[in-house]
């Protein structure tokens, strides 16, 4: 089947099965390999990317649930060498380690600054909840969504 | 406050950041290559069977399959391990646990494959299973090896003093047994691996989510039959591992490899999260029993310890795992009389081996559970009885060790806990004289009136405390050196590299770092290089927590073998005076007399067009240590780290759940590389450790995983712990880079232990069984669904 969406800001058209998940189609067709899959069920978040702007599991999305839609992955994320101010925090606050999660976690936190420029940090933590993350104890992730807040504010 | 470094001790950001932030890192799984094959596994749903046959014939015409790899394919070694081969690649022969793998079957497509497996015929022998690790030493036990005679894996004991003598002298004696749970490491990743058949002179090219590379190597090798260097590994970005992608990932690789090889093709293995759950080895669980005898005045006299390890169905790294329990089992407690014994059995359980920790923390939450049950009896505080029995400089640690050419920081680190955090006075306040946890009656599980507890009573506060000392790197367990090769350009740029492997924990940039400082040069002139066996050395595994130590130490070797080049360079290039001085700070090359004289990149320039060697490899090799296996006595390891953590916690009484407001880890990991690292090891490993102390647990039924994904096993989400707080005390150490030890690990191992003090401190009741989940803290039991039938709690 044909579905037609925009994708990192380019109108994309393509034919895929009814069956095969939007992280599939974004890995394996668009070789967008930034989009993780950890659990295959929606319970760790890897796989988020943004959809009509909000975070949703692609892993838990059809593919042709995309058509129509505007979807942004994490190479969407920054502008070509020019990194967001958020991806510079995680860098600054060292949200990163093995960096599986990362993308999910960018995405997520994104999603959440967009739709509320000033979150408290108990938002934070609901925004980001959805993503497993085992090697950072979420504390520098939360500071460097906190420091992107308060820089976009100022 | 690090005046005369200029990177060392900064908080400097990681040299794969921007890959990882924007989605550039390539992980396993994230690999292609042409012509490439996927793969999917053939397993029964037995935890033990022997295999009479396996009939393929329904599936051999199909158009999804272009091979079945078996056991008959493998060319070299069918068993493997990592201390003893006693794991079958390919079990066609018998399973002993579920994730056992029979055969495997590679083709174009993951999904279609999957379609063929229920069409082959497995004919098997159900055997009897054995899965209480309690009756595996039973002498009309099953052996879950037959060849081997016995279900022991490894059995440690250690002797110091008269332990009858000490329990004699003891004015009370209190005896405690403990459990502790199966855990799976849980790192997001699962497991992904390519092969690639490189041709008949090359061999074969492995990458993957490969924790240990040499490892791998030496397991891939030996099942194709192969000289070391005709299997190169490649390590893809790691997403987590914990200890997690050691065996597993060895024995991944080497399927793959026998498939790239039979098909010439490149081959992927990739898990689902509910394969990685049901295959991958765990944390052990382990049965403790202590009996202390202790004086009036909190000294202890004698420990008596008997633990036994569920190793499951292989033998992995259990002797390795249960080595560290035996050196570390009574604390970090000066104790003249110890008698211990450590034994890990097999089972048909899902097998166990190295997790972040490393069999420490089962031990530490006995042990610190029973110095707060002694301090209680005696009146006397947490930190107190601690004082009393800690390890300073010139104690004897139980394996008869005199602890020397280190700070001992272990009351150094209690004191700057208990002081950050009012211990004392929050401990006292929250003390209760007798237990207030509502007790439900499992007959009649409904609470009567006297026990109606009033909405704003239900949440009890709660503080407690854990001590550790643990031991460094790999001590007795083998051999210790590591080595790393810096090549600098003729335009100042750096190449680095060494042959331990990053986990994301960020070894990579801590060595930057090391390089960086010792050059004089900025850290974004290096350029790390991937791992790759054919090109680093073999520096052992990244375990342990050995990386900044060990491999540190040899970046700045390999570092200082240049500075010294080019210092010698320097002095005769610009003519300076052998009294004259040359220093490198910041891309600039000064000479005490004439200031500055050059720019870095002139310098390397000058050099290379003069035929001056600008590469080198650096070597760290641990002192010599010794252990003696019949009595458990030696100095176990070169040095030692020290930490107290403390947790304050809010307990609902009403359904028993335990929710985190603090904890506060002190840590003397000697040295600090890079504050931010080491920072983040410290969140990390405190929230590993509480999903641990109140939430995380594989349970089996015969020996079938029931979590095998994220929905049912729950981690610690951004939700569960409030607040961490990181201090670190420098002590000095004569090994390591400017005396930098380890980390990762101490984090972890004492969170567990310092919440169960806590909950017992709100409650006035203490917990022998971890996890403090809903039932244990409510029920003091753990629910099994066998347990729970309709609208009751039988």
């Amino acid at each position: 089947m044909e579905v037609r969406f925009k994708l990192n800001g380019k109108e994309e058209e393509v034919t895929t099965e009814p069956y095969l998940r939007l992280i599939d189609l974004l890995r394996d067709y668009f070789n967008l390999t930034g989009t993780k899959e950890g659990c295959g069920v929606g319970e760790c978040g890897a796989c988020t990317v943004l959809m009509n702007g909000r975070a949703v599991n692609s892993c838990l999305v059809l593919a042709a649930q995309a058509n129509d839609s505007e979807i942004v992955t994490i190479e969407g994320i920054a502008e070509g060498e020019v990194l967001s101010s958020l991806q510079k925090n995680f860098l600054t606050y060292g949200a990163v380690q093995c960096g599986f999660c990362t993308p999910g976690m960018v995405l997520s936190a994104s999603a959440l600054l967009d739709q509320n420029p000033n979150p408290t940090e108990e938002e934070i933590k609901d925004a980001i909840a959805g993503n497993l993350c085992r090697c950072t104890g979420y504390k520098q992730i939360i500071e460097a969504v906190k420091e992107t807040a308060k820089e976009t504010i100022e | 406050m690090n005046e005369e470094f200029s990177v060392v001790g900064k908080k400097i950001i990681r040299e794969d950041g921007f890959d990882k932030v924007t989605g550039q890192a390539k992980f396993g799984d994230d690999y292609k290559f042409d012509g490439m094959l996927h793969s999917v596994m053939l397993r029964i749903s037995e935890a033990h069977a022997k295999i009479n046959s396996i009939d393929f014939s329904a599936i051999e015409k199909s158009e999804f399959l272009f091979s079945i790899i078996t056991s008959a394919d493998i060319p070299g070694t069918k068993k493997v391990g990592m201390i003893k081969n006693d794991q079958l690649v390919f079990c066609d022969e018998k399973v002993v646990t579920p994730g056992d793998v029979l055969a495997m079957l590679v083709g174009e497509s993951e999904s279609q494959l999957r379609s063929l497996l229920s069409k082959i015929k497995v004919d098997y022998t159900p055997l009897p299973v054995l899965n209480d690790p309690k009756k595996s030493l039973d002498k009309d036990s099953i052996l879950i090896h037959p060849e081997t005679g016995t279900n022991l894996i490894v059995h440690h004991p250690l002797r110091k003093g008269d332990i009858e003598k000490g329990f004699s002298e003891s004015d009370e004696i209190l005896e405690q047994t403990y459990t502790t749970q199966l855990v799976e490491h849980s790192y997001i990743e699962p497991e992904a691996v390519i092969a690639i058949p490189l041709g008949t002179s090359q061999g074969v090219k492995i990458i993957g989510s490969i924790q240990n590379p040499f490892t791998t190597r030496r397991f891939v090798a030996n099942v194709l039959n192969l000289p070391l260097t005709k299997v190169r590994v490649h390590q893809a970005h790691l997403g987590g591992s914990f200890g997690g992608k050691d065996d597993t990932m060895c024995i991944l690789s080497a399927r793959a490899a026998v498939a790239a090889m039979k098909t010439n093709r490149p081959v992927k293995i990739r898990y689902t999260r509910e394969e990685s759950i049901l295959e991958s080895y765990k944390r052990h669980p382990y049965i403790l029993n202590y009996k202390v005898g202790y004086a009036k005045n909190g000294k202890i006299k004698a420990m008596k310890v008997d633990i036994l390890a569920d190793g499951g169905a292989y033998v992995s790294m259990s002797p390795f795992v249960t080595w560290r329990t035996v050196v570390q089992a009574t604390g970090p407690y000066e104790i003249e009389n110890v008698h211990t014994d450590v034994r890990a059995v097999y089972t048909n359980n899902p097998y166990t081996g190295a997790m972040r920790g490393f069999g420490s923390p089962q031990p530490i939450f006995a042990q610190e559970s029973l110095m707060d049950e002694i301090a209680a009896r005696l009146r006397m505080t947490p930190d107190e009885i601690r004082r009393v029995n800690g390890l300073k400089v010139g104690s004897v640690t139980a394996t008869g060790q005199i602890l020397k050419d280190h700070e001992v920081n272990l009351v150094r680190v209690l004191d700057v806990a208990c002081g950050n955090t009012d211990f004392i006075t929050k401990w006292k306040r929250n003390k209760k004289k007798k237990s207030i946890a509502v007790e439900l009656n499992s007959l009649s599980p409904i609470l009567n009136d006297s026990q109606f507890i009033k909405q704003n009573d239900l949440i009890k506060k709660g503080i407690g405390l854990a001590v550790s000392f643990r031991g460094c790197s790999l001590g007795a367990e083998g051999t210790d050196a590591a080595a790393a090769y810096i090549s600098i350009q003729n335009d100042g740029s750096v190449y680095l590299d060494c042959g331990l492997a990053e986990n994301g924990q960020g070894l990579r940039t801590t060595y930057s770092i090391i390089a960086s400082e010792v050059l004089g040069i900025t850290t974004d002139k290096i350029i790390y290089l991937e791992l790759d066996t054919g090109i680093t050395p073999d520096s052992g595994p990244t375990v342990a927590s050995r990386s900044t130590l060990m491999g540190g130490g040899a970046v700045k070797n390999a570092a200082e073998i240049l500075l010294e080049r080019l210092e010698k360079f320097v002095k005769a290039e610009f003519k300076l005076g052998e009294d004259d001085f040359v220093s490198f700070r910041e891309n600039l090359v000064f000479s005490r007399r004439k200031g500055l004289i050059a720019k870095f990149p002139e310098v390397c320039k000058l050099a290379y067009s003069r035929g001056v060697s600008l590469a080198s490899i650096g070597w760290y090799k641990s002192p010599n240590v010794y252990w003696d296996e019949e009595f458990g006595q030696g100095d176990a390891y070169f040095t030692y780290v020290y930490g107290c953590q403390v947790a304050e916690v809010s307990v609902n009484i009403a359904t028993g759940e335990v929710y985190i407001d603090k904890i506060t880890a002190v840590h003397d990991p000697g040295k600090v590389i890079n504050r931010l690292g080491a920072e983040g090891q410290v969140y990390g490993g405190v929230t590993q450790g509480a999903g641990y102390g109140i939430f995380e647990e594989i349970t089996t039924d015969k020996g079938f995983i029931r979590e095998l994904n994220f929905d049912t096993y729950t981690i610690p989400t951004s939700k569960d712990i409030d607040e961490i707080k990181p201090i670190f005390i420098e002590g000095k150490d004569s090994y390591g880079p400017w005396g930098a030890k380890s980390l990762g690990e101490p984090t972890l191992e004492l969170t567990a232990a310092a919440i169960s003090n806590a909950v017992c401190n709100a409650l006035g009741k203490r917990f022998f069984n971890l996890p403090l989940n809903l039932e244990e803290v409510l029920l003091s039991k753990k629910l099994r669904p066998a347990d729970i039938k309709r609208g009751s709690l039988l």
